[in-house]
């Protein structure tokens, strides 16, 4: 078909931060089903609770001083999160650098308190429905951790390469992004874990 | 264009006409339930085909009727655009109002329907793969009445049974008495329903349940009042003792081979609760959860091979050698 | 300014270029190689798309098969064609290839294949994530046939309720292999999802406002937003069956807490909207053939948009109506009973405007109308028998008996195959660049017709006389026969117009006649390209003036300039207005969603078999994922 220019483009960045980017959008995806799954985790863990008279069962409450301690490393995370953010929007590459080799760090410490988590649950996955649920829920949220550990890895090892474009910086945008689901979902699922039971 | 307009709705018509006949129909209604079941149905057939047909000839008419050639597709006329519009409202309006007034109805047999009132009977049903457990609660022990896959109620009385299963999801369903209900390991379900004629009513399991699913039948027994009572008397007594050499040596097998190893016959040394209470084994009308009718010839047919039968199901084939089979059958047969 | 602006800068730019030199340009930067490891590294939306397409009809065929073999088996009383086993693998085997490796797969390949074309972008977002989803749907569904093909097949239904799909109900590898299976497919409708989300979003062409956005593109966003939402629930009940199966958890097991309701939940609140995740598309579908074939618009484009959302809210307050008469609360049930007739209200709003138009257009009877008229005929009779199944007192009788069979064929093979077929009559001229015969295309549709309701209308009837569903067999004093017969004929019918389907499709595809750019003279923009379309789908993205963009730009069709010829470039826009804000890179073919797809099949395959595989299989697939997103020099994005 025959066509005619009326407008021209040319002049548009080819990388952009937060709504401007598809990418973004593509998280908030990922973000809106990754966030049913908990929600759909934790009505499990409540419907569980509402057929059974006794909760929990046959078990006392978690010990919950590892998922406390976990709940303050990701509410402290938040603060160099964004300042990754930030010097990604500005990008500003050693800050980046300095930032994402923090959330790196705070990464790996997050996933081992992770594993301290699942052995101070009082209870085992396979002892009955309720450490089934709980081992779940906290499963599902390792898996979020350690996938985004990952991808901050590779973003880390990037940022060190000859790939810094101001498309890697968006990711970095995009990044942070994503970790604030994962610590948001946190302050949730521990309420659930660990308050639920206490009530 | 034409369209086939005169073939489902002939079709539509054999299906009215289809569905009230049948061994199992859930339109041919024998107590006040499935009576209301199936005139709620009839209600709802009629507004749904009524709608139906309304569409088809809005669909057809437009298709038919001369319309003017458009040469360019965006040239619309505002006034019949107008027009469609309110047609289009006006039917929307008029498919929530017809939706309000159904949910209503439904909302309305519902509450009729699964109300309860004191029951003359209590019969507690559990599903098991593939047959059910039919027991007749009572406060004297020897008054607790245990069968299987045949279930006797009172005519005109209410009738309340209670829904049970100790392996997989089954449903109890006999659709000329009453809509089915789950029977779920963990769970207590209760249905209550009247038989209005004496009679046999078929029903079968309705939840998928695994390889016999298909082979899951149970029979309803409508008997007046008096007869039911004595039909009760008489199963609460334990089994009679073997009257004949045949019968006795009948006996002698069933407690000799792997018969006795699942099944109770109350009164004599069975006493397992795996598969169904044979205590009247022979009074009943079918064999193998209403699958085969009684008869001596079906009786030897299962036990020789089950697994041929109903292939899959938990009873094994024992081996029973041919100078053995008449006098188990014998036996069988005679526990009445 | 960073090295990536830089180049762009010294980048070749198609303001200037001549037709000729940018066809040869844009060929070279987005064509698909024809070495094999060019084809498997291929991130061409239509070439995935018309991969996803065919996969799906494979699969229709399978299942299409294993429901003959089941009619047969069904045909009269006590048959011994098939046993309990094969047949109660066969009926697992149907329901769950037509819902997860045909009807979501298929209606998901059109909006892959479609839905760039007609917003009017180069390709769809993230087309490595497509290229991943499309390898994982096919391991799925070859590792689900490959079991059934090794007598392992899945035969706890397609619903597979626990506690029958469960650990001591169903020993064996059957239900891992399902469970896993599911759970695997499903991560490529997520993907797809969230492409068709960002595609819609951020890509579509300058000027393509929400309210010029095409009906079937609306229809494939209602639908991703219901994926987004429903699925979760399948992978999560899913993966908590092939726990308590493989690692003893309880969450299923009444004994020690668990709940064997709490599974009927999880899917059914995945399993309705799943429906509509079906039926949606076709809506769309509809839509753009009853415009290209009644002349005009389709009546009523603000009301069917506001009716597709309406749909997609309801369609998630309806799932207990699935579990009417499992015991529940009966005033619960009620409201149940209200949100699933209350869904006729937006389906009937659809009907109507259809019907308006047809009424004021003229219609041409061409092939893709024929089955559109079709599905108005027999998807009407689905929702009417959906109104009465809505009712909790006719469930109580119908429920999973073969009026509910009927019900549901009506509304999935009336309401989306019908449209589906349409759909592949109507756009196989865009896609191949040919013609399917007319006169075959007739043929089709009447035997498509008359077998479809031979087949399943006396179902109804046998439900009301009493047939359950999934029996193997039944007794001859049951009387029920000779429908099952009639049905079985009218089976075979249908079944044969699916191969008039194929055959017109091969014919059509090798020697049909020449189709041109738009042989129907339809409006949206698939049209405004060549049949087949280029690798770039348009020389220069079109500027949007209108919803029917072809219709009102007869002459010459306004286009924007300034995208880069030599990289790989589109435009991503504001999602309202879609006023231009970047022009986005999108990414090379690559080898390694492939790859990656292989790693993580192999760890969910591998899991069925120790639980351990998913701890060393997240070895590889982190490798492969590394791999994918691991720049190569050029700019270019990710997920």
């Amino acid at each position: 078909m025959r066509h005619h220019p009326v407008a021209d483009v040319s002049h548009l960045p080819t990388s952009g931060f937060g709504s401007v980017s598809p990418i973004w959008w593509g998280t908030l995806g990922f973000v809106a089903l990754e966030g049913t799954g908990f929600a759909l985790a934790a009505g499990a863990y409540l419907y569980l609770r509402q057929t059974n008279g006794q909760w929990p069962i046959g078990a006392p409450p978690p010990n919950h001083w590892p998922g406390t301690i976990m709940l303050i490393i990701l509410l402290v995370s938040l603060w160099p999160n964004a300042l990754a953010d930030r010097a990604a929007r500005d990008e500003r590459l050693d800050r980046v650098r300095l930032w994402l080799i923090v959330m790196s760090l705070l990464g790996f410490v997050a996933v081992a308190v992770r594993g301290w988590e699942f052995a101070h649950l009082n209870v085992r996955w396979d002892s009955n429905a309720y450490g089934s649920i709980v081992w779940f829920i906290l499963a599902l949220h390792a898996v979020h951790l350690i996938t985004d550990l990952g991808d901050t890895l590779v973003l880390t090892a990037l940022m060190f390469t000859r790939h810094v474009t101001g498309k890697r910086y968006s990711d970095v945008s995009d990044n942070a992004f994503y970790w604030y689901f994962v610590v948001a979902s946190w302050v949730a699922l521990y309420a659930l874990i660990y308050g639920v039971p206490r009530l | 264009m034409r369209f086939p307009l005169a073939s489902p709705a002939a079709v539509l018509v054999f299906c009215l006409l289809g569905g009230c006949s049948g061994v199992q129909s859930a339109l041919n209604p024998q107590g006040p339930q499935a009576a209301h079941l199936a005139r709620l149905f009839w209600i709802f057939t009629g507004v749904c085909t009524a709608v139906w047909l309304a569409v088809m000839l809005v669909l057809l008419v437009g298709l038919v009727r001369r319309t003017p050639a458009r040469t360019d597709p965006l040239r619309l006329d505002a006034r019949s655009e107008r027009r469609s519009l309110m047609v289009v409202a006006g039917a929307v309006v008029g498919t929530l109002l017809t939706v309000v007034a159904l949910t209503a109805l439904s909302y309305l047999s519902q509450r009729q329907l699964f109300a309860r009132e004191r029951p003359a009977v209590t019969i507690k049903v559990t599903g098991q793969q593939w047959w059910w457990d039919v027991r007749y609660e009572s406060d004297a022990p020897d008054k607790i009445v245990t069968t299987a896959n045949e279930i006797y109620v009172p005519v005109g009385a209410p009738v309340s049974v209670k829904l049970a299963a100790t392996d997989v999801i089954h449903s109890f369903w006999v659709p000329s008495l009453f809509g089915k209900q789950d029977l779920i390991p963990g769970q207590d379900n209760e249905i209550q329903f009247t038989a209005s004629r004496p009679g046999v009513y078929r029903g079968q399991c309705a939840e998928f349940c695994g390889w016999q699913h298909a082979h899951m039948g149970l029979l309803v027994v409508a008997l007046p009042a008096n007869e039911f009572q004595a039909w009760l008397a008489a199963q609460a007594a334990p089994a009679a003792e073997p009257d004949d050499a045949e019968r006795k040596r009948g006996a002698e097998l069933f407690a000799a081979k792997a018969c006795i190893m699942c099944h109770t016959i109350r009164g004599t040394s069975a006493g397992s609760r795996v598969g169904p209470d044979l205590t009247h084994f022979g009074s009943r009308k079918t064999i193998a959860s209403a699958t085969l009718p009684m008869s001596r010839g079906n009786i030897a047919a299962w036990i020789v091979d089950p697994q041929g039968i109903k292939p899959g199901v938990n009873m094994p084939n024992v081996s029973i050698a041919s100078n053995e089979l008449d006098p188990l059958v014998s036996y069988l047969a005679g526990l009445r | 300014m960073t090295s990536a602006e830089t180049a762009a800068q010294t980048d070749l730019r198609d303001t200037h270029l001549d037709d000729a030199e940018l066809h040869a340009r844009l060929t070279r930067t987005w064509r698909t190689g024809a070495s094999l490891i060019e084809r498997l590294s291929s991130v061409d939306h239509k070439v995935v798309g018309r991969r996803y397409i065919i996969t799906a009809f494979v699969f229709l065929c399978l299942g299409g098969l294993s429901a003959i073999a089941m009619r047969m088996q069904l045909a009269r009383p006590e048959a011994k064609l098939l046993g309990p086993d094969l047949y109660n693998q066969l009926f697992t085997m149907h329901g769950t290839t037509m819902m997860f490796l045909f009807a979501v797969p298929v209606m998901e390949a059109f909006g892959v294949y479609l839905v760039p074309l007609m917003v009017g972008t180069r390709n769809i977002a993230f087309p490595r994530l497509n290229a991943f989803s499309y390898w994982v749907y096919l391991f799925g569904g070859i590792f689900l046939w490959a079991s059934f093909m090794l007598k392992i097949g899945p035969d706890a239904g397609w619903f597979a309720y626990v506690p029958l799909s469960g650990p001591e109900y169903s020993p064996g590898k059957r239900v891992d292999v399902w469970a896993q299976m599911i759970t695997f497919t499903e991560v490529s409708a997520l993907a797809v999802a969230v492409e068709i989300i960002v595609t819609v979003f951020k890509q579509r062409a300058p000027g393509m406002t929400l309210d010029r956005i095409p009906l079937f593109v609306w229809s494939m966003l209602v639908t991703s937003f219901l994926v987004l939402f429903a699925m979760p629930a399948v992978m999560v009940a899913s993966t908590m069956l092939i726990l308590d199966r493989l690692v003893g958890t309880h969450f299923f097991n009444t004994a020690e807490g668990g709940d064997s309701l709490l599974w009927q939940h999880l899917f059914w609140f995945f399993g309705h909207p799943e429906v509509y995740i079906i039926f949606i598309p076709a809506t769309g579908m509809v839509s753009s053939i009853i415009a290209a074939f009644a002349r005009r618009p389709v009546f009523g484009h603000l009301p069917l948009i506001l009716a597709l959302i309406a749909v997609g809210f309801l369609s998630f307050g309806l799932w207990v109506h699935h579990m009417f008469v499992t015991g529940l609360p009966q005033l619960g049930a009620s409201f149940f009973t209200a949100s699933s007739m209350l869904i006729a209200v937006p389906n009937g709003i659809q009907i109507f405007c259809w019907l308006a138009t047809l009424w004021d257009g003229r219609p041409v009877y061409k092939t893709p109308l024929l089955f559109v008229l079709g599905f108005i005929a027999i998807f009407v009779i689905g929702g009417l028998s959906g109104v009465m199944v809505a009712s909790v007192p006719i469930d109580a009788q119908v429920h999973d008996t073969y009026f509910v069979v009927a019900h549901f064929h009506y509304v999935l093979i009336g309401g989306a195959v019908f449209p589906l077929v349409g759909a592949v009559y109507f756009w196989f001229p865009k896609i191949t660049g040919r013609l399917m015969s007319e006169r075959l295309g007739r043929w089709n549709f009447w035997l498509a017709f008359i077998g479809f309701n031979v087949a399943f209308f006396p179902m109804h009837i046998l439900g009301l006389q009493g047939m359950p569903r999934r029996v193997y067999t039944y007794l001859p004093e049951m009387g029920w026969g000779p429908l099952n017969l009639l049905s079985t004929a009218g089976a075979i019918v249908l079944f044969a117009s699916f191969v008039l389907l194929l055959i017109n499709a091969v014919r059509g595809a090798a020697r049909g006649a020449p189709a041109g750019d738009n042989p129907w003279d339809a409006g949206t923009l698939e049209w405004a390209t060549t049949s087949p379309p280029a690798p770039y789908n348009f020389p220069r993205i079109p500027f949007v003036t209108h919803r029917e963009p072809l219709w009102d730009n007869r002459e010459s069709l306004p286009v924007v300039t300034g995208l880069s010829v030599d990289v790989r470039e589109h435009v991503a826009g504001t999602v309202t207005e879609s006023f231009p804000q970047l022009r986005e890179s999108s990414p090379e073919p690559s080898i390694w969603p492939l790859l990656a797809a292989i790693s993580v099949a192999a760890a969910f395959l591998a899991s069925i078999f120790t639980p351990w595989a998913v701890v060393w299989g997240s070895i590889p697939v982190a490798i492969t994922l590394t791999g994918w997103f691991w720049p190569k020099g050029t700019p270019e994005d990710e997920e």
